[in-house]
């Protein structure tokens, strides 16, 4: 860069005159507070109603966003509450359920596991760089928060039609966003799912999820204690990014979405890594009386929810808040979503020490408030009070709608007898191996270091993800997943599925399934059918969960995904975690050696609705999804289970997507060891190779135990049946359509890298 | 072995260093900030771990290569001490001046993270006594700027003097095509200084000591350097 005299002198005397207009705009007299302004604040007149009856009087300004941030459908669930109650959230081994800044449980040793994900849905729409990394960025700080080291993260992503003109940008950015807030942070990013859906188009979905490692007995939560207890703000400074961050993702995108790219904030990986090391540092000193994280709707939501949960009053003085711009106003201070920032209570006794930790990494500590016993939310900024509202009343009477909703249309299943294969069944495995829901996803996780901290005992590309936890023997098995074709055609077996298949993932590693975390993406909750949608979906989770003994002990609720008007799919995440008593004991998918038994686990009626297969195959979306049969699934699960405990299996795959077809395909390419397979006479092929029957297993066996494992099944009440055997370079699926395993390998490669050579349109 | 680590703002494969020294020798390395002046007494070998320092905000490892710390570094290499430097570190190299060349954006710019195989160019070197000549080995990559390039004259120096410590191959051991993952000239993945006692490497041996874990490739490196400073 240039260092001349002349460029200092013009950049001061720019900066002058900068800041001279920015002091004239704070001290310009703030808007007069109308009803029309509270409703550019997206507050609907009931609420503005509301809020003029809790203070008695008019709000400020300042007061006015301060209400549009805490009661916005993020930060307050205004839609969601009432349903979100009906999930199961105890299990002996849950610590901590929804609520705090992430979920925590017991897994044993003394150790805790804190998990959550979270949803940055519209900020990656606009920037999909800095809303995905920001988005990984939000959900470590919510883990470190609680006093856990992150050890992994995962993602679920869901995208356009590939032939829309903006998918390929949205991957190139989302990707490499993620990659680089994870890479630089230094957590490994282990595993997700990403598939493709023309429903989201305009609307896509970036959840983020990521899970620490506590001491049981040292986790830290945002509740403060303590009247006259410094507030401290630790971090990056506060600039004018991200200002009504919360309050975009409250709404539906229309035309206008590019103009709202300043609400989107920018990442400072480098400043998390050390807020990171800052916060463990302090906390083991025994400072640390709450500590919450500034995300969304930043230190107005930390201030509030830290004396809410406290039972205190909090008073700001924004004078003392570390700025990044000049003459930044209250509003501005109090909405602004700039990243990496930390609001802690400190004993005051330790204060001191601190301070140095803070100042030893580099980061900004201001004594910017205190606690009090007023239980009011005080804001003073240059000698004026900009804001005092009633603490506790700004969370709790929050509106709470119980919205009008109907349920979505039953469809009819489909017989199997009446799919005729358009295509030979080798063509169509050829084919949907190759699509963009099925194909490997390598050029996506190969940009995530899933490899730093050296505990990643099973990549990316399996079931589940397996990380050791320290030294071992234990470890973690870890997955996202939901099937939002299902979810639309049948919203409450769409949410039973959802679930069902994390626990089957979690299984077929062969670890103990105890918990998720749910991050549920809707359309606008204001449309009766959606409303129907969250609520159906709801309710099937809330029924798997409890079948399966897998609470829900966190969870982010995204609301208005829709673009001009039309919806995404609905699809509620499930972020499922495992624990694995001996990560030597795992089981993977790849195939290990020619001659071994392939055997059939649960039950085959070779189901099509809602397949890939009709889809893309057949072309046609239709019928109702597989149903869900929760006693089975547990039976079924609990059974592979036991086999990969007793070493007994040498291969474990759970069927989803694609079916039988494709988890053998998948084992053959992962092992590089082909197979054949036998159809069984009494279904229709389409059905038995492509149908997508829930709780089932693909498993291999030495052929002498194979005997053993279907006499144990039977007398565990499980469906298995034997259908063929490894070995060779094809998969045969029935005699004369041997497809080379290497031109599968070929196809199922080749797909992402290619789409996303192809030059941006 | 006496080893120590040093920690820059934004490091983050540091506690993989230091497991894999640990689990190695035996012994837990030292870790010193960057902002100190002076190496613990008595230390044999010292390591830039991998990481993101600084935020490679500026440029991968410039700013690191100016910190305080870095001095002493460099009198410790002048000493004929011995340094490693993985990925951040072998970048923080370069631009410290304790070897040459640079490390430019991976030539499709994209971050690769994978398994990868690599030849071992010479078993002669206080690094690399553990393995045997030409041996390939499997090890983690994980990097956005692994490119290594320099000018023709140091090219030819590097590959004159053996001074090429490993190339990124595939399984079979052979160099070329997409066995590169990141445009490096010569497939160079690693490289000694004049006298064979620094070595920079981009790769990550320190995450393959561990069977479960992705193998234990990466161990004879630590071994061979506790080897050397036992019998030095």
């Amino acid at each position: 860069m240039l260092r001349t005299g002349c460029r200092i002198e013009k950049k001061t005397r720019f900066e002058a005159s900068n800041r001279r207009k920015d002091e004239a705009i704070v001290n310009a007299i703030e808007p007069d507070i109308t009803p029309e302004l509270a409703a550019a604040h997206g507050l609907k007149p009931d609420e503005y109603a509301r809020i003029l009856a809790l203070i008695g009087r008019t709000p400020s300004f300042t007061e006015l966003g301060i209400f549009s941030a805490m009661w916005n459908e993020h930060c307050s669930y205004k839609s969601s509450r009432l349903h979100l109650r009906k999930l199961p959230t105890k299990a002996p081994w849950v610590i901590q359920g929804p609520g705090e800044n992430a979920g925590v449980i017991d897994i044993g040793d003394g150790l805790a596991c804190v998990f959550k994900m979270e949803s940055h849905n519209h900020p990656s729409f606009i920037e999909p760089f800095q809303g995905a990394a920001t988005g990984v960025g939000g959900i470590l700080r919510d883990v470190f928060t609680m006093g856990a080291r992150p050890v992994a993260c995962l993602n679920l992503l869901r995208f356009g039609a590939p032939e829309h003109p903006r998918t390929r940008h949205l991957v190139a950015g989302v990707v490499a966003g993620i990659g680089a807030y994870g890479n630089s942070f230094g957590v490994p990013t282990v595993g997700g799912s990403t598939n493709f859906d023309k429903s989201y188009d305009g609307n896509i979905l970036v959840n983020a999820m990521a899970v620490g490692i506590a001491k049981a007995n040292e986790i830290f939560y945002a509740k403060a204690s303590g009247v006259g207890n410094k507030v401290v703000y630790l971090g990056s400074k506060t600039g004018r990014d991200g200002i009504h961050g919360a309050t975009m993702a409250s709404a539906a995108f229309d035309a206008d979405a590019e103009a709202k790219r300043p609400a989107v904030q920018v990442g400072d990986p480098f400043t998390e890594k050390l807020l990171l090391e800052a916060c463990l540092e302090l906390m083991q000193t025994g400072a640390v009386i709450a500590i919450q994280d500034m995300g969304a709707a930043g230190l107005t939501s930390s201030g509030v929810e830290m004396g809410a949960k406290g039972n205190l009053g909090i008073a700001l003085d924004l004078d003392r808040v570390p700025c990044r711009e000049t003459g930044m106003s209250a509003y501005e201070m109090l909405l602004s979503e700039s990243q990496e920032r930390m609001l802690m209570v400190l004993d005051p006794a330790k204060e001191r020490e601190a301070e140095a930790i803070f100042r030893k990494w580099g980061l900004d500590f201001a004594v910017i408030g205190e606690t009090t016993d007023t239980l009011r939310f005080t804001v003073t900024h240059r000698g004026q009070v900009k804001a005092d509202l009633p603490i506790k009343e700004l969370g709790d009477t929050a509106p709470l709608y119980d919205r009008p909703h109907i349920p979505s249309p039953k469809q009819a299943p489909i017989d199997p007898a009446s799919i005729a294969a358009p295509i030979p069944h080798a063509e169509a495995l050829a084919r949907l191996i190759a699509t963009p829901d099925l194909c490997s996803k390598r050029w996506i996780y190969e940009q995530y270091d899933h490899l730093i901290l050296g505990n990643t005992v099973q990549a990316p590309g399996g079931d589940a993800a397996v990380i050791r936890i320290g030294d071992g023997p234990k470890g973690l098995a870890l997955t996202t997943d939901v099937t939002q074709r299902y979810c639309q055609a049948d919203p409450f077996e769409g949410g039973k599925q959802a679930v069902a298949e994390a626990w089957r993932n979690l299984t077929a590693v062969g670890a103990r399934p105890r918990a998720i975390t749910d991050n549920l993406n809707f359309g606008n909750p204001e449309k009766p059918e959606i409303m129907g949608q969250l609520i159906a979906c709801i309710e099937g989770i809330g029924e798997a969960c409890r079948a399966l003994d897998f609470p829900v002990v966190s969870g982010n609720v995204s609301l208005y995904n829709e673009s001009s008007g039309s919806a995404i799919a609905p699809t509620p995440a499930i972020g499922g975690v495992g624990l694995i008593e001996d990560v030597s004991l795992t089981a993977s998918l790849p195939f290990k050696r020619p001659g071994e038994t392939i055997l059939l686990i649960g039950e085959t009626a070779g189901w099509l609705g809602r397949s890939l297969y009709l889809r893309e195959i057949c072309g046609c979306e239709i019928g109702a999804p597989p149903p869900v049969d929760l006693a089975a699934e547990r039976r079924n699960g609990d059974f592979v289970r036991g086999l990969i405990a007793s070493q007994t299996v040498t291969a474990v795959h759970d069927i989803s997507d694609g079916g039988l077809a494709v988890a053998l395909a998948e084992m053959a390419m992962a092992g590089a060891i082909g197979a054949s397979i036998e159809i069984s006479p009494s279904l229709p092929t389409p059905g038995f190779l492509f149908g997508e029957d829930q709780a089932r297993y693909v498993v291999t066996a030495a052929p002498e135990s194979a005997a053993a494992i279907r006499d144990a099944a039977e007398r565990a009440g499980v469906a298995c049946e034997i259908i063929g055997a490894t070995g060779g370079d094809t998969l045969t699926l029935s005699a004369g359509t041997a497809i080379l395993l290497d031109d599968l390998a070929l196809a199922n490669e080749a797909w992402l890298p290619r789409y996303m050579a192809q030059s941006h349109s | 072995m006496n080893a120590a680590i040093i920690l820059f703002p934004g490091s983050n494969r540091e506690r993989d260093a230091i497991r894999a020294i640990e689990k190695v020798t035996g012994k837990k390395p030292s870790l010193v900030w960057h902002g100190e002046t002076a190496l613990p007494a008595g230390t044999d070998l010292v390591l830039l771990p991998g990481g993101f320092s600084y935020g490679d905000y500026l440029r991968c490892g410039a700013i690191a290569a100016r910190a305080p710390v870095m001095d002493a570094v460099r009198a410790h290499a002048a000493r004929g001490g011995l340094v490693l430097g993985i990925c951040n570190g072998f970048q923080i190299m370069v631009e410290a001046g304790l070897l040459p060349g640079v490390l430019m954006r991976n030539a499709n710019l994209r971050f690769v993270c994978r398994m990868q195989h690599l030849t071992v160019e010479r078993n002669d070197t206080p690094f690399t006594s553990h393995y045997a000549k030409g041996q390939v080995i499997k090890v983690a990559i994980a990097h956005g700027e692994g490119n290594y390039e320099a000018d023709a004259e140091t090219i030819r120096r590097l590959e004159g003097d053996s001074r090429v410590a490993f190339r990124y191959s595939n399984a079979r051991g052979v160099i070329g095509g997409g066995a590169n993952p990141n445009g490096s000239t010569n497939a160079i993945a690693g490289i000694y200084s004049e006298n064979f006692r620094v070595l920079g490497l981009m790769p990550h041996p320190e995450n393959l000591i561990d069977p479960l874990v992705g193998g234990i490739d990466g161990r004879g490196l630590f071994e061979g350097v506790a080897g050397f400073t036992r019998a030095a």
